[in-house]
């Protein structure tokens, strides 16, 4: 019998794609909410000592951490209902495009990390990452999958869950609809679908968090700038 | 048709004729290979590496990354970065990316990546680590100095002392076979030299075994032609280092 864990955090949009990817594979499997914050639990840190985080999956005990590496397994071992493309090269451009969305992370993230000049530029240079994405990454197709939502999709499911919550939380506007017409209906499009829809953290728990996290990050860059 | 000139026919029209064809439907089959690549670059060595172990005849193009190719602008609008692998005009960009497309298209000689899914996400993963940790953190030891490049030493040496750890005892990372993790990452020694140099330290000291295994991948030749000469890349970020007005 095949025994299956999700090792996450109930706000992290990392974990939520492996989740979805199970989901949608029919795939059982136990959920453990990690405290982050406070103690991470020997299995975590057993788990994965490299980067003691989440999202870790554990399949008949043996780990496996980085929440792609976890979505391109769960896509061998499960090959039903396919989320990646069956040709070679349609293949590499989706590897591609969510190798792009972790290698941008930190600077798509920064309106929410980051404070003062770094923030404005980060805000500047996402706009232009989002452009790109919607451009080359998106292009015409419903999803980044195509017809259907694939592994690129949940890889950018934050654009759509998560994003206009945080800019709530922060107070700035990172992704308007005027200039990212295309991306904006991906956002719509990819919330519809059952799956993702019946499978999001609850946004009033989510706003309260991410404003709780933006005045420790702040009052941690005041203090670094007083000292 | 008479029976006597049958076998005739064939032998001298039709089976000749037909054999011309099949060779040139062959010929026009035949994939076209082009890498666009910067000869110091450890990340268009990873697909030298690849395509010299699958023992796939391919162009080589060298790219002035002061003044980018229109190909390059073409094949890679996003980040106009190298390497490029092209294969019949389409492009696969980002060196890891390529070297799984080399492995999953010529998949009958030579496997790069294992073939267990939970030994494939294990090499996924450390080639991820190698991606995010040992390019960025060598970088700074070259680049900085005094305090700063203390720092950067220590944090570059102790990402090579994780990786020596998860090799253990093993001959390749992936165990017996050379594979996905070890041509992530043996394209570095390349820059061993220069890290070394610019850092006042000895990688072999710090890591012995990590050397051991470079020379093992070394006497491998897809690796050895693959990269360039140590003094040569020193030479190189020497220059980097003037132009940057770096001491």
């Amino acid at each position: 019998m095949e025994e299956v864990k999700l090792l996450g955090f109930w706000s992290s949009p990392f974990v939520y794609r492996v989740k979805w990817a199970l989901k949608h594979k029919d795939v059982k499997y136990e959920y453990l909410e990690e405290d982050l914050w406070n103690k991470k639990s020997d299995l975590l840190l057993r788990s994965n000592p490299v980067q003691k985080r989440v999202p870790v999956l554990l399949h008949d005990g043996k780990p496996i951490a980085e929440s792609i590496v976890i979505l391109e397994y769960i896509e061998e071992m499960w090959p039903h209902n396919p989320l990646l493309p069956q040709d070679p090269h349609e293949r590499a451009m989706a590897r591609y495009w969510m190798k792009f969305g972790e290698d941008k992370a930190p600077i798509l993230l920064g309106f929410y990390l980051n404070f003062g000049e770094e923030q404005e530029k980060n805000v500047k240079e996402a706009k232009e990452l989002l452009k790109i994405l919607e451009k080359h990454g998106l292009g015409e197709n419903k999803f980044f999958g195509g017809d259907e939502i694939g592994l690129v999709d949940f890889a950018f499911g934050w654009i759509a869950c998560w994003l206009e919550v945080m800019e709530e939380a922060v107070g700035v506007k990172l992704s308007e609809a005027e200039s990212l017409p295309r991306l904006h209906e991906w956002i719509e499009n990819f919330k519809k679908v059952p799956l993702i829809k019946e499978n999001t953290p609850d946004r009033d728990r989510m706003l309260s968090f991410y404003k709780q996290r933006r005045e420790q990050r702040r009052e941690s860059f005041i203090s670094s700038r007083a000292s | 048709m008479d029976n006597s000139l049958t076998p005739l026919v064939l032998k001298r029209l039709l089976v000749p004729t037909l054999l011309h064809l099949g060779f040139r439907k062959t010929l026009t089959m035949a994939d076209e290979v082009v890498l666009l690549d910067f000869w110091p670059s450890p990340f268009g060595m990873r697909v030298r590496i690849a395509l010299a172990e699958k023992g796939i005849k391919y162009e080589y193009k060298e790219e002035d990354l002061r003044n980018k190719s229109p190909l390059l602008l073409k094949m890679n609008p996003v980040h106009k970065q190298i390497p490029v692998l092209i294969h019949n005009g389409k492009p696969v960009n980002e060196s890891l990316i390529a070297v799984q497309y080399i492995d999953e298209v010529w998949k009958d000689k030579s496997p790069i990546l294992p073939s267990d899914p939970y030994q494939r996400a294990l090499a996924r993963f450390w080639a991820d680590y190698i991606d995010k940790k040992i390019y960025v953190s060598g970088k700074k030891v070259w680049q900085t100095k005094g305090e700063e490049q203390e720092e950067a030493k220590k944090e570059f040496i102790g990402h090579l002392k994780m990786l020596e750890g998860e090799l253990g005892d093993k001959a390749f990372f992936g165990g017996e076979c050379f594979g996905f993790v070890d041509v992530a990452l043996v394209p570095f020694y390349s820059w061993f030299y220069a890290y070394e140099t610019c850092g006042s330290f000895s990688i072999e000291a710090e890591c012995p075994k990590l050397m051991a295994w470079v020379k093992r991948c070394m006497q491998r030749d897809s690796v050895a032609k693959s990269l360039p000469d140590q003094h040569k890349v020193y030479d190189f970020v020497l220059q980097l280092k003037k132009k940057f007005g770096i001491e």
